[in-house]
């Protein structure tokens, strides 16, 4: 009585399971999975592309709210993709698993019992006569097949490397996963804008932006330093086709472990490897030198500002805060054209990415900067919305422009400004993530196993004598259009060897 | 890197890919004939014979084509969507003829070809850029494996998704006359699971490949870029193609349906993804 309700109570879990572990299930998920990989290439992912994000929210942030709620922002982390994907891969294991144990049993049994009537399989020969079975079990060893002499007849088998290989393939799949799981969780990418000469020392407080995965631990950071001595970026000047196309971009830096200093050298595609991490290198820019002077003759700025390129010829704009200039605080929004076309308009404008005719643009500004406010400020954005405009194309007086060397008194006597000259900064990628060799490994391993896999055939052959009848029979796992001819072949070499 | 250009090789190389074209057209005409005649009269191969060696000859002077575009750019001639249409192209007809010598495939002749000559129209058209330097990011060795492979395993599922559409053409009745000098379905569908298992494999390689190169370009190995998604939902569906193979009620028509989305997804990842969507891999040159 108890039994049998406890049996009923199992039957819906059984029936789950049953469903959950079948290849119908298997095939289900896996195209759902394909399908719910779509919206991510449709819409921006958080992932990939924030900017593309916060774009779609300013463009029309109802859509955005309602895709948001639906996690199409962040699909590949999103509740209903690792549905799927955790139900697939409970599905392959729970139907892995009992597959291992029939294999390891067959594996260790050898070739399975002869069956009585052989002539239901696909393959089948008669012949007459008498036959060494010892001798036949020779011929089958040679064309690689696992066999045992039962009775009067010798069963074979070939091909276990096709199922260890299905096997393989389908645990390494969860290694993978395991893997990729894991090493994300403890792997971390920091972003930091290097100015040629500047120097990075690895800790926290050294990045500008910093993403760690959710076991990372700040003691993964080896202490290192490394000093951008000079950053080249290399033009094509041969080939009129490639004009003003970069062809190498080329960091040279000087990386101190703690036990000395080394010479190295780093570009895009081969990053520099560093104690704990590798440095990558992710982007360029102009870095113009400008010195501030202000109304009271003091220098109340000097140093390498770092400009973000606005377009292809590199035309750049930076941001110049001069928080400490007397008696009035100086703002400026610069341009900086490395090679410099007026246009129609009277506008600027860069036609060459590299400075062979440089100029600089100021547009200055005085007031209340806010940086004293507390509110953390953007360094590459200036509100000019409570400042006195003193020099702009529009203002009183004309933007103030410098070529390299150059300076110039700021009008109304408020400072002058020199334009000492010109460095480039690199924008380097510090990144690590430990499961990156692991799943390297893993997917090596899956990709050779699944050779065997597929390529490997699933044969079992035999062989039985009875009075002067002398049967042949086989039977492949799966589709196999060769089997017949095949056992033709063994017959004809059995015929020849074993004999009596 | 001091690299030498040269536009009129370029020009040259687009001159043979345009006589390749021509080539092709003429091996469809026959082809075509080929099947008009093959309603009436099983024995007929006086165009199929010819066909195939103006289809052997096209794709020699194919592939001068794509070896003058390498020459012309001093680099493999697969790094933008013009190269990577005839290249692609030229390695459709040449996976396909080597199979002929394996197996019976001459079947689908008409497929690869009307298919090759489609691509190469789009390229000569729509895809033609000059030869220019590679950029940085695509200055490795990984740009040989990578692509090659990827293009590689295109191949092998082209030629399979032609006998993906024969099987379904034949299992639907349609043209009974023309479609009895096909082989059995048996037949037409063992050969495509052949040729989707070497594109499966080559695919497999090619995503690892490409991971290995993400990591020492981008700094992590997989990043859901729009191209690295489309490759996953492509790896994903022709392993759902070969567990469909092997599950009861599933081979056979379904089968077929599934190779053949798993090759419209093939070539919409390289049409759609590469030219309008927006992602890492921007290597269309356009």
């Amino acid at each position: 009585m108890e039994s049998s309700f406890r049996s009923s109570l199992m039957f819906w879990p059984r029936w789950f399971w049953r469903q959950l572990t079948s290849m119908r299930t298997a095939l289900f998920l896996l195209l759902l999975l394909a399908l719910a990989a779509v919206p991510g290439s449709l819409y921006p992912q958080r992932s990939a592309d924030p900017n593309g994000v916060r774009v779609y929210y300013d463009e029309r942030p109802e859509l955005a709210a309602f895709l948001d709620a639906l996690q199409l922002f962040d699909v590949y982390t999103s509740v209903w993709f690792s549905a799927i994907y955790i139900l697939l891969f409970v599905s392959l294991v729970g139907c892995v698993l009992p597959r291992l144990r029939v294999h390891l049993t067959a594996l260790r049994r050898g070739p399975v019992q002869t069956p009585e009537n052989l002539k239901r399989m696909s393959a089948y020969f008669e012949s007459t006569g008498a036959l060494d079975l010892e001798k036949v079990r020779k011929v089958l060893k040679q064309n690689g097949f696992r066999a045992e002499i039962q009775g009067d007849s010798v069963s074979a088998e070939k091909g276990y490397a096709k199922e260890t290989g299905n096997l393989v393939f389908h645990f390494s799949l969860v290694a993978v996963l395991i893997a990729v799981g894991v090493g994300g969780g403890l792997s971390f990418s920091g972003q930091r804008v290097l100015v040629e000469g500047d120097t990075f020392v690895n800790n926290l407080a050294s990045y500008d932006s910093f993403s760690p995965g959710p076991f990372f631990n700040e003691r993964e950071l080896v202490p290192f330093s490394l000093k951008l001595d000079d950053f080249a970026v290399i033009y094509d000047l041969r080939n009129p086709a490639n004009l003003g196309q970069p062809i190498d971009f080329v960091a040279s830096a000087t990386l101190d472990d703690g036990s000395g200093a080394t010479s190295q050298e780093f570009r895009v595609n081969h990053p520099l490897a560093a104690p704990g991490a590798n440095v990558y290198l992710t982007g360029n820019g102009f870095a113009p030198v400008i010195t501030v002077t202000d109304g009271t003759g003091a220098v109340a700025f000097s140093g390498p500002v770092v400009y973000l390129p606005q377009d292809s010829n590199m035309t750049s704009l930076g941001v110049i805060k001069v928080p400490d200039a007397l008696p009035e605080q100086i703002g400026m929004i610069s341009f900086f054209y490395p090679t410099v076309a007026e246009l129609d308009t009277g506008a600027y404008t860069s036609i060459y990415p590299d400075p062979i005719d440089p100029l600089l643009t100021l547009n200055v500004y005085t007031g209340d900067l806010g940086l004293d406010s507390g509110i953390p400020r953007n360094v590459y954005a200036l509100d000019t919305s409570q400042l006195e405009v003193v020099a702009s194309r529009t203002g009183p007086n004309p933007p103030v422009e410098l070529r390299p060397g150059e300076s110039a008194d700021l009008p109304g006597g408020i400072g002058r400004v020199t334009f000492d000259g010109v460095l480039r900064f690199a924008s380097v990628d510090v990144a690590w993530n430990p499961g990156g060799f692991w799943v390297l490994l893993f997917a090596a391993i899956a990709l050779i196993a699944i050779v065997f896999s597929l390529s490997i055939r699933r044969r079992r052959v035999w062989v039985r004598v009875r009075g002067e009848k002398i049967e042949y029979a086989a039977l492949a796992r799966g589709d196999d259009e060769q089997l017949e001819s095949v056992l033709s072949e063994i017959k004809d070499e059995i015929e020849k060897e074993a004999r009596v | 890197m001091n690299v030498v250009l040269n536009e009129p090789l370029s020009q040259v190389s687009l001159l043979f890919v345009s006589a390749a074209m021509g080539l092709l057209a003429v091996a469809l005409l026959l082809f075509a004939f080929q099947l008009a005649k093959l309603k009436d009269d099983s024995t007929e191969s006086r165009f199929e014979k010819f066909g195939f060696w103006v289809l052997g000859f096209a794709t020699l002077v194919l592939g001068v084509g794509v070896v003058l575009r390498g020459i012309a750019a001093n680099r493999v001639p697969w790094a933008n969507m013009y190269e990577f249409s005839i290249t692609g192209a030229l390695t459709i007809l040449t996976v396909y003829l080597v199979s002929l010598k394996v197996r019976d495939v001459r079947y689908v002749a008409t497929f690869v070809t009307g298919f090759t000559l489609v691509t190469l129209f789009a390229a000569v058209s729509l895809f033609y850029v000059e030869v220019k330097t590679l950029m940085p990011a695509l200055q490795s060795y990984w740009l040989v494996i990578h692509v090659m492979v990827a293009i590689l395993a295109v191949g092998f599922f082209a030629v399979a998704a032609g006998f993906h559409i024969a099987y379904l053409v034949k299992s639907a009745g349609w043209g009974k006359a023309l479609m009895d000098r096909f082989p059995e379905l048996k037949v037409m569908e063992r050969i495509a699971y052949r040729f989707n298992m070497v594109g499966f494999v080559s695919w497999s390689f090619t995503l690892i490949a490409g991971a290995i190169w993400a990591e020492r370009a981008w700094h992590r190995y997989w990043g859901w870029d729009t191209k690295e998604v489309w490759t996953f939902i492509i790896w994903v569906l022709y392993a759902g193609y070969l567990h469909a193979m092997a599950t009861r009620g599933w081979n056979g028509r379904r089968a077929a349906w599934l190779g053949l989305i798993g090759f419209s997804a093939v070539i919409f990842n390289f049409v759609v993804v590469n030219l309008f969507f927006k992602g890492l891999h921007v290597y269309s040159g356009l």
